[in-house]
């Protein structure tokens, strides 16, 4: 805490530092995501006492001992559970989730979907390095199939999740991809998962460099990144490459790549409509394994936006509107009843 | 002929027919009705998992017992006076519960071929004409019939409809049979059925009826009165185990001036707290029902860290799905409340029949050193007061708390002297909101003389701090795998629990001589048939007595001393022995186990049997 500014104290990301050391590997894609978000917390207005991070269990779900707010590190799977029952009772806070696709996919995929659909006013941020690390490398629900790791020395056999997709099934309200090598991405898909009411579920690409290193390098490295990624941008044709010279249309319900002043003008081109619920579901689906030939490139940005009521705000408005009309509770006439007799 | 009152002084009735025959409401409505009366009673509801399991059929059989008395009344009555049987089914299962002499009274109509067959009597044996009934006073009613004659004015109704309202006849008669008023039930239908003014009057219509029946029926000729009971004076209602329990968190919740934050996912047979509890909004409460098990008891922690009174609720299998989330209550050193209302297992057992099997789950269920404070309701309206006790200690020791109910004392019911909120204890909690002039940094770990640590909430300028399920460092709370550290803060854990015993009322007797032959130690719903067992030793001139123990863990401090008063100390328990290996583990002491475990209470009269052994 620095400087002083019409009486409230300006922050910087060194304010949201703690004095614990940070113990990820060297190199893992954690500690951009780390130094992301704390230089995001800074600009969101809400006082650092208002700011809580829940975590599971995983590499990412240290993440709470590192940021100088309110802070708890709970049990695998159940940070999401832990956060809902923290905000339906105190809505005025800003509660963060970290959790891993361990974590948010597999032990907790039960608490996921549901405060999604519940949409409580919270942030997700779903750090997705498709392996086990903690654990020391076993293969996860996002892992890629035929995927050679500790537990499965055959490859594996699961059909990965495709996280936005599944977030889209629970029928969130904000739906957003965004990867760890693009800080300033990062940077802006935070502050909109800030900014939107409602459950905000943020996919984090992060690399694992030491059991799943270069998992996303085709989407984050200067040579394959133009190609094999697209950067959704609201109210903008979906243009992606080097020159933004390709693009994707529709085909019917089909997205098909074209290459602008080919096989395309730029006005063929689809736009992107955050808060169209329809496109979003196809923009969703764009997910083709990369060492596929011809496959659609991956999109990043925020794929679907609508407001719909909080659990929290519906849960307090029931008590309020109940005390209004009925009073505030007696307790002894709750605990007389209806009925009563006397013995002298 | 004319019709003469007889005073009698104590009476257990058993009301038991198919699931669908309504035996829960009416056996309800007679309880209400004898309350109101000044009567003590204690109630014991039995009922199939199944909502409607086949018709007729045993496993189908619902019951309701109630025993109600001119004196104390401790137990729902080990055997009862009148038998209720709406069919064959009824009849076989309950049969064997009824005194020598006893009344039947038996509906016709579910004694049909039909009837018999799927009570698995032998072809044409009809009880109530074989002459096996000889030795019990039998009264037989065609209640279908005469339902039906008495509804033949309401043609609206189709005949389903007007079969439903037979219990009501039953209980109509029964009414006329003790002298009692309609007015209860009246009210009731009125109640809940004011809007179908059809059915509301069809089923007052059946009521009057059959109290009717009974006035007019010249083979009628005896009705029975039971006087007031002998009970402290005061103002009483009626009260179920789960209601009470309920009341209790709300009572602790005004009381400590904390929001109540109930998450729960339904289980039977606690799913009433959560039903209760979601209807009172106006004190604040927010009740979640939770996607499964493991997120009712970790929202409520969520809710505890934000500073509101959390709880959960559930039942032996839900217990056990929450085992590692208490696990990280101990490890927060927070505030929690669960709930086991414990019912016959293991896996999922017998869902609706009573156990007090969760003990030593409740005890050592987690994995590694894991101590919590266990407290254990003994009858519906101690539900109360030890739910008040078990939210005290969580709130001011800062440590999660197992509260114990069972099936038995969840469903059942009996008369209350509610106290004055005035009355109630507050509950003084502080949140940390400031650092101390000697601090620098906020210390989450840094302990009272309880070794209680502070409790500083989400919001606090200034007290930002991070905790956890992994092992911290005492004082300052950040992860640590030292070696020393870890076996400090095992320690501290168990004694900031055994230290609880300072905060707590010392062990008394319920009953019987401070020194004597047998000591019946129990814990729980086993409380009414001990207490019952062991007056009538005693009057018999015998020296026993009776300790009942709320507080489980830590033992009251005197509990061993107790112990050394007596020749024989005798563990009675619905399992198969789970609180005397704690006793015997912790004193040393030789003690005697009795263990039943059928799904059933235990009876006064096998303990008295059991008890005299060691006279």
């Amino acid at each position: 805490m620095s400087v002083v500014e019409n009486g409230l104290p300006v922050l910087t990301a060194k304010d949201f530092a703690t004095d614990q050391e940070v113990r990820w590997c060297p190199g893992c894609g954690d500690y951009s995501i780390l130094a992301q978000v704390q230089k995001v917390m800074p600009t969101i207005g809400v006082p650092k006492e208002n700011i809580v991070i829940i975590s599971g269990i995983g590499c990412s779900s240290r993440f709470p001992y590192y940021m100088n707010t309110y802070g708890m590190h709970s049990i695998h799977g159940r940070a999401t559970a832990v956060a809902s029952g923290l905000k339906a009772t105190r809505p005025e806070l800003s509660v963060w989730i970290v959790t891993g696709d361990g974590d948010s996919l597999s032990i907790g995929g039960n608490h996921t979907i549901h405060l999604l659909r519940r949409n409580f006013d919270v942030n997700i941020l779903l750090f997705n390095n498709q392996i086990y690390g903690l654990t020391k490398g076993q293969y996860s629900p996002t892992s890629e199939k035929q995927k050679v790791t500790k537990s499965t020395p055959f490859g594996s056999i699961d059909h990965p999740f495709n996280p936005s997709a599944l977030a889209m099934g629970a029928d969130a309200t904000f739906i957003a991809r965004s990867m760890d090598r693009d800080p300033k991405h990062l940077q802006e898909m935070l502050t909109r998962s800030h900014k939107h009411k409602g459950a905000s579920f943020l996919e984090i690409y992060q690399n694992c460099n030491i059991f799943n290193d270069g998992a996303f390098e085709i989407f984050t490295e200067k040579s394959t990144k133009p190609n094999e990624t697209l950067f959704l941008e609201q109210g903008k044709p979906l243009l992606f490459g080097a020159t933004k010279n390709k693009g994707i249309k529709l085909d019917g319900f089909k997205p098909v790549v074209v290459e602008i002043g080919v096989d395309a003008s730029v006005d063929d081109i689809w736009v992107h409509d955050e808060f169209d619920f329809y496109k979003a579901q196809i923009l969703i689906r764009m997910f083709d394994d990369p060492r596929l030939e011809n496959h659609l490139p991956r999109p990043f940005g925020v794929f679907y936006e609508t407001e719909r009521a909080c659990y929290e705000d519906i849960l307090n408005l029931q008590v309020e509107e109940t005390i209004a009309t009925k009073g505030k509770g007696d307790l002894d006439k709750l605990l007389r009843g209806k009925e009563v007799w006397e013995i002298n | 002929m004319e019709k003469q009152d007889v005073l009698l002084s104590d009476v257990v009735i058993k009301f038991a027919g198919d699931s669908g025959d309504g035996m829960q409401l009416t056996g309800t409505q007679f309880t209400n009705n004898t309350a109101l009366l000044g009567l003590d009673l204690a109630t014991f509801p039995d009922f199939p998992a199944e909502i409607r399991a086949p018709q007729g059929t045993l496993p189908g059989v619902s019951g309701f017992q109630l025993h109600f008395s001119s004196d104390r009344v401790f137990t729902p009555g080990d055997m009862c006076d009148v038998l209720v049987a709406m069919n064959a089914a009824a009849l076989k299962a309950n049969l064997a519960f009824l005194k020598k002499g006893g009344r039947i009274i038996a509906n016709i109509d579910g004694f049909d071929a039909k009837n018999l067959r799927l009570a698995n009597y032998i072809d044409g044996i009809n009880p109530l004409e074989n002459g096996s009934l000889d030795s019990y006073d039998v009264i037989k009613i065609d209640v279908t019939k005469l339902t039906r004659e008495t509804l033949k004015d309401f043609p609206e109704l189709g005949m389903k409809e007007k079969d439903r309202a037979k219990n009501m006849f039953v209980l109509g008669f029964l009414y006329w049979m003790y002298n009692r008023s309609l007015d209860s039930t009246i009210n009731y239908l009125e109640e809940k059925f004011g809007k179908k003014e059809n059915i509301l009057a069809s089923n007052i219509k059946v009521l009057q009826a059959g109290y009717n029946y009974g006035d007019t029926t010249e083979t009628f000729t005896t009705r029975y009165k039971v006087e007031k009971a002998r009970m402290p004076a005061g103002t009483y209602r009626s009260i179920m185990g789960n209601q009470a329990l309920a009341y209790g968190l709300i009572a602790a919740s005004e009381k400590s001036g904390l929001p109540l934050f109930l998450g729960s996912y339904p289980i039977t047979p606690a799913s009433d707290i959560l039903h209760e509890l979601s209807r009172h909004k106006a004190f604040g409460v927010r009740t979640f029902q939770a996607e499964d098990e493991i997120a009712a008891i970790t929202s409520a922690i969520g809710a505890s860290y934000g500073g509101s009174l959390g709880v959960t609720t559930t039942s032996g299998p839900g217990m056990a799905l929450k085992s590692e989330a208490m696990g990280l209550a101990v490890m927060l050193e927070i505030p929690l409340v669960i709930i086991d209302v414990q019912r016959g297992g293991p896996s999922t057992g017998l869902p609706t029949k009573t156990e007090q099997s969760d003990l030593l789950q409740a005890y050592y269920g987690r994995n590694g050193e894991c101590p919590m404070p266990v407290i254990a309701a003994k009858t519906p309206s101690d539900c109360f007061n030890a739910v008040f006790e078990a939210v005290r200690i969580s709130l001011q020791h800062m440590t999660p708390v197992i509260f114990l109910s069972d099936g038995y004392i969840a469903n059942g019911a009996e008369p209350w002297r509610f106290p004055k909120s005035e009355d109630l204890q507050p509950i003084h909690v502080k949140f940390k909101t400031d650092l101390e002039e000697d601090e620098h940094k906020f210390l989450p770990y840094k302990r009272d003389e309880k070794l209680v640590r502070p409790w500083a909430i989400p919001g606090t300028p200034g007290l930002e701090h991070r905790i956890g399920g992994i092992e911290k460092q005492n004082i300052t709370g950040n992860v640590s795998y030292d070696p020393e550290n870890h076996q400090l803060m095992v320690n501290i854990r168990e004694k900031k629990v055994e230290n609880i015993a300072d905060y707590i009322p010392l062990q008394t007797l319920d009953s019987g001589p401070e020194k004597g032959k047998v000591l019946v130690l129990g814990w729980g719903s086993t409380y009414g048939a001990i207490e019952s067992a062991a007056r009538q030793l005693q009057w018999e001139g015998h020296a026993v007595s009776h300790a009942h123990l709320r507080y489980l863990r830590p033992f009251p401090k005197n509990l061993g001393e107790i112990l050394n008063n007596f020749e024989t100390i005798l563990v009675p328990e619905i399992n198969n022995g789970q609180l005397i290996k704690i006793i015997r583990d912790k004193y040393l002491v030789d003690a005697k186990a009795y263990n039943k475990v059928k799904g059933v209470p235990i009876a006064k009269g096998e303990l008295v049997e059991e008890i005299r052994k060691y006279l």
